[in-house]
């Protein structure tokens, strides 16, 4: 490996945003903000019931109506009926049966978005209504409905390490709970359609991944790749919710038939309808130890609540059990983890994807065997802790660097709080804020601190590669540098990042980062903490490729017309599992350590985070102001899920379709963050930087949790945890 | 109904109809995108303006009711190219991530600044707790309005 040479703006610095300024100034052009002359809007009428089959539809009232263009149902679908990212399971527009309150069943192109809501009124569907399933464990009952024709698991996978029947001195036992958690962006899901001369689309996207919006897109549009083209529009946040399809295929369907320009912009309780959601998950364990406090053994039986379509669920019921012992040796352990289709709402990625639901019950479990040791639960997690070159459930070893001590230890070095007088505070400072009934007289303070991991990149096998292009050229302002990848800015500062390793393989400091779109290589996904490595690597290597051509025409000074070179980034291959969960599953790992202290207020069930500390295994930090945002806000989500996020579901039904019913973590909810980088470079790995987006997500959670067991005593094995949990009603 | 505003200065209209919010007026009317469309019914700040003067979450405000009165946007919260220090502030401090909330955070963080020059932690967390971020966790979104406020001080 070269000695890198350190250059202004290039990686290590806090450099500012790239997009910093237009986001400030309201010129930011986002998915939603997107129009053209002789645009149509587009609507979409869903289905009220979770599970029903759909008798006839009546198109006739709609079609009619004052300014509707179009009134498309699945006979209009012309190719394809279904897409999937995995599995292509889930119809474009409802065929004969719903499967989850929610599913589109028709769209409308009108005038305007009145004229357009008003149509979809008019569309009289007349259902039989079936039965649902609506419990992960119903799902699994011999008697109970199937959901999808073969059945209703998506995939059951069993890890079997060592002899999982064992005997151990210590046992203890739980069962955990995570509620169904809202990805919640700001930015709603988006879209403009432009239908072309050639009988194609171009679609203006705000996605994850543009390759696999076109590879779903082409079949059911029927038409060939080349003649469907996307191109990225501002993207207003993510985090899994843009993964799946939502209206992409009903966009590009309205255009073409019309002729027009569509858009289709979600308000925001459509959104709670129109992407997936975290998990939820039922899972239960079982942990034996050795007197002097090693992990002898581990059982685990992990359910997840898919909903009504595939989507991700393989991969994160994958996820969930191979990181069901946590990132501890363990020598014996049998992990068992299934994923159902219910009619619930389809569930998919979301930060920390099954690892998040996992951490939740595996650090509870050390907590709780800590507790029947009596040994303090840093000391046992100290204890049992996994390194580099430790052998997972799996089989797989660590190859790469594993530093969960360093992570605890620098994690307690991080300064708690000071005491806060209970009484005569300002009421904002009260748990509940100044809402809160009391004077402080019932508070409790608690402590909390788990640890886990993430793998970085796709899994199992899935061969993930980023493309980028990079060109170099000499005018009158000096070199420039132009960049183009197909890889999708999130608001996570992936352009930064880019922007950060040109100037400093090339030493140029002018560089333009060219709009993505699918004329280019497919760049993988803005998920999976990847992008860095991926798209990175590949900048990383088409700059070396410049820069050693440039090198030998005699340097900038004698370039007379522009270099350029275009390359692919593989990371190394993973492997499958085999029937006994055994393989190497994972590319590689991030680890994270999180201690929360909070304060109860036990009479009326009100908490106050009080902080949040948070040590994370970076690799290297590319930008540290930007790592320390991604920590930040991760942590944050974290606190939503175990204090008040959950998709309220009733018989099938989302019950707080709203940013006043559904809550997210308010500027009061949030406390200090306070962070520490461990930076212990990756080997193999583009400038030794791991993914850095999830593992404060995942440990987040588990430590409030932790923290509030701590300052109640009670077992709180479930998260949103309540205020009814809290007072125990 | 034509709806006539005063937008950062100039006079502007268009014809709506008569359950247009402000926000869509501003929007889809004026082609002003730069407040945000995220929750419609005010617990997101995403759409933060200046009417009359006072802080309005315009997804809550008719635009018949801004007829003939003044609406401030973020787009005129920059003085001919140069950014307001809280923008300044937003870009340096790192508080921007995905930029969906951060034209109404900082025209909620603007007003707080015109009406007290030094805010406490507490009074910046109130004035701001009618904004959702869901990238940042609020801390960058802390230091930018503590870096503003430095700022303007060393100005003055």
């Amino acid at each position: 490996m070269s000695v890198e040479i350190r250059r202004k703006g290039g990686v290590g610095e806090s450099v500012r945003r790239v997009d910093g300024v237009p986001k400030v100034k309201g010129e930011f052009e986002y998915a939603s903000d997107l129009r053209r002359d002789g645009m149509l809007w587009g609507a979409t009428l869903r289905s009220p019931h979770p599970f029903a089959r759909i008798v006839s539809i009546d198109t006739s009232a709609a079609v009619d109506a004052t300014g509707v263009f179009a009134v498309l149902t699945h006979a209009d679908v012309p190719g394809k009926k279904t897409f999937g990212l995995d599995v292509q399971d889930q119809p474009v527009l409802a065929i004969d049966l719903v499967r989850y309150a929610g599913e589109p069943v028709a769209i409308v192109a009108a005038e305007d978005p009145e004229l357009a809501r008003g149509a979809l009124e008019k569309i009289v569907v007349n259902y039989q209504v079936l039965t649902p399933v609506t419990d992960m464990e119903q799902a699994l009952e011999k008697t109970a409905p199937s959901v999808q024709p073969q059945g209703n698991i998506v995939r059951t996978l069993t890890i079997v390490h060592g002899d999982p029947n064992v005997r151990a001195d210590v046992w203890v036992e739980g069962m955990y709970e995570t509620g169904m958690q809202d990805q919640a962006p700001l930015g709603p899901e988006a879209g403009l359609a432009v239908p072309a001369a050639d009988g194609g689309i171009d679609l203006f996207i705000a996605t994850q991944w543009l390759h696999a919006d076109r590879e779903q897109l082409g079949p059911c549009l029927d038409l060939p790749p080349g003649k469907v083209r996307l191109h990225l529009s501002g993207v207003g946040g993510a985090f899994g919710a843009r993964e799946d399809v939502s209206m992409q295929i009903h966009a590009c369907m309205l255009a073409l038939r019309t002729g027009r320009p569509v858009k289709m912009s979600y308000g925001r309780q459509e959104s709670f309808y129109g992407h997936v959601h975290r998990h939820p998950s039922r899972i239960w364990m079982r942990h034996g130890a050795s007197r002097d406090g090693k992990l002898v053994n581990i059982q685990a039986r992990l359910l997840v609540d898919g909903g009504a379509y595939t989507s991700t669920s393989p991969a994160v019921i994958g996820n969930a059990t191979t990181f069901a012992a946590g990132p501890y040796e363990v020598p014996n352990a049998r992990l068992v983890g299934t994923a159902v289709f219910t009619n619930n709402p389809p569930c998919g990625a979301m930060r920390g994807f099954g690892a998040v639901q996992a951490c939740f019950a595996y650090e509870a479990q050390m907590d709780k065997l800590a507790g029947a040791l009596g040994i303090d639960p840093v000391e046992l997690r100290l204890k049992n802790a996994v390194r580099s070159g430790s052998i997972l459930p799996t089989g797989q070893p660590i190859a790469g660097v594993a530093p969960v001590r360093e992570c605890l230890q620098r994690l307690l070095g991080l300064p708690l709080p000071p005491d806060e007088p209970a009484l005569d505070r300002d009421p904002m400072l009260l748990p509940g804020g100044a809402g809160n009934v009391s004077h402080g007289e019932g508070l409790k303070r608690g402590v909390g601190v788990a640890v886990g991991y993430k793998n970085l990149a796709y899994s199992e096998g899935f061969d993930d590669s980023s493309e980028a292009w990079v060109r170099v050229s000499v005018d009158r302002d000096g070199p420039l540098a132009e960049v183009k990848t197909a890889a999708v800015e999130v608001g996570q500062g992936l352009d930064t990042i880019v922007t950060q390793i040109v100037r400093s393989e090339l030493g140029i400091d002018r560089v333009v980062i060219r709009g993505p779109d699918t004329t280019i290589g497919s760049a993988g996904s803005s998920s999976a903490s990847r992008q860095t490595m991926m798209t990175g690597g590949a900048v990383q290597l088409a700059c070396q490729a410049v820069q050693a051509e440039i090198e030998q025409r005699g340097g900038l000074q004698k370039l007379r017309r522009p270099v350029e070179a275009t390359r692919v980034f593989h990371h190394r291959p993973t492997g499958k599992l085999d029937t006994n969960g055994q393989g190497d599953p994972h590319v590689t790992f991030a680890f994270g350590a999180a201690r929360a202290v909070v304060e109860v207020d036990q009479e009326l069930g009100l908490v106050r985070v009080v902080q949040l500390a948070v040590a994370q295994d970076v690799g290297r930090a590319l930008n540290p102001q930007s790592v320390l945002g991604q920590i930040e806000g991760g942590s944050a989500q974290g606190l939503g899920l175990a204090l008040m996020e959950e998709v309220a579901l009733v018989e099938g039904q989302v019950k707080n379709a709203s940013f006043t019913d559904y809550l997210i973590p308010t500027i009061l909810d949030v406390p200090p963050v306070v962070s520490e980088m461990i930076e212990q470079p990756e080997p193999g790995l583009p400038y030794g930087a791991k993914g850095v987006g999830e593992p404060s997500t995942v440990v987040v959670p588990a430590a409030v949790v932790a923290a509030l067991r701590n300052a109640t005593g009670r077992e709180l094995r479930r998260a949103p945890v309540k205020p009814d949990d809290l007072v125990g009603l | 109904m034509v709806v006539r505003t005063r937008v950062n200065g100039d006079w502007r209209e268009a014809d709506v109809w008569p359950g247009t919010s402000l926000l869509t007026f501003l929007r889809d009317g004026l082609g002003l995108y730069g407040s945000k469309n995220a929750c419609e019914q005010g617990e997101c700040g995403s759409c933060s303006v200046w009417l009359d003067g006072l802080l309005t979450c315009s997804c809550l405000v008719l635009a018949a009711q801004a007829h003939e009165r003044e609406v401030r946007t973020v787009e005129g919260l920059d003085d001919g190219g140069r950014l307001h220090p809280i923008q300044q502030a937003f870009v340096d401090a790192g508080a921007v991530q995905c930029g969906f909330c951060t034209p109404g955070f900082v025209v909620a963080a603007a007003d707080l600044l015109q009406r007290d020059a030094n805010p406490s932690l507490v009074t910046i967390r109130e004035a701001l707790s009618g904004n959702l971020c869901r990238c940042t966790g609020y801390q960058k979104i802390l230091d930018a309005v503590n870096l503003a406020v430095a700022r303007l001080r060393t100005q003055a």
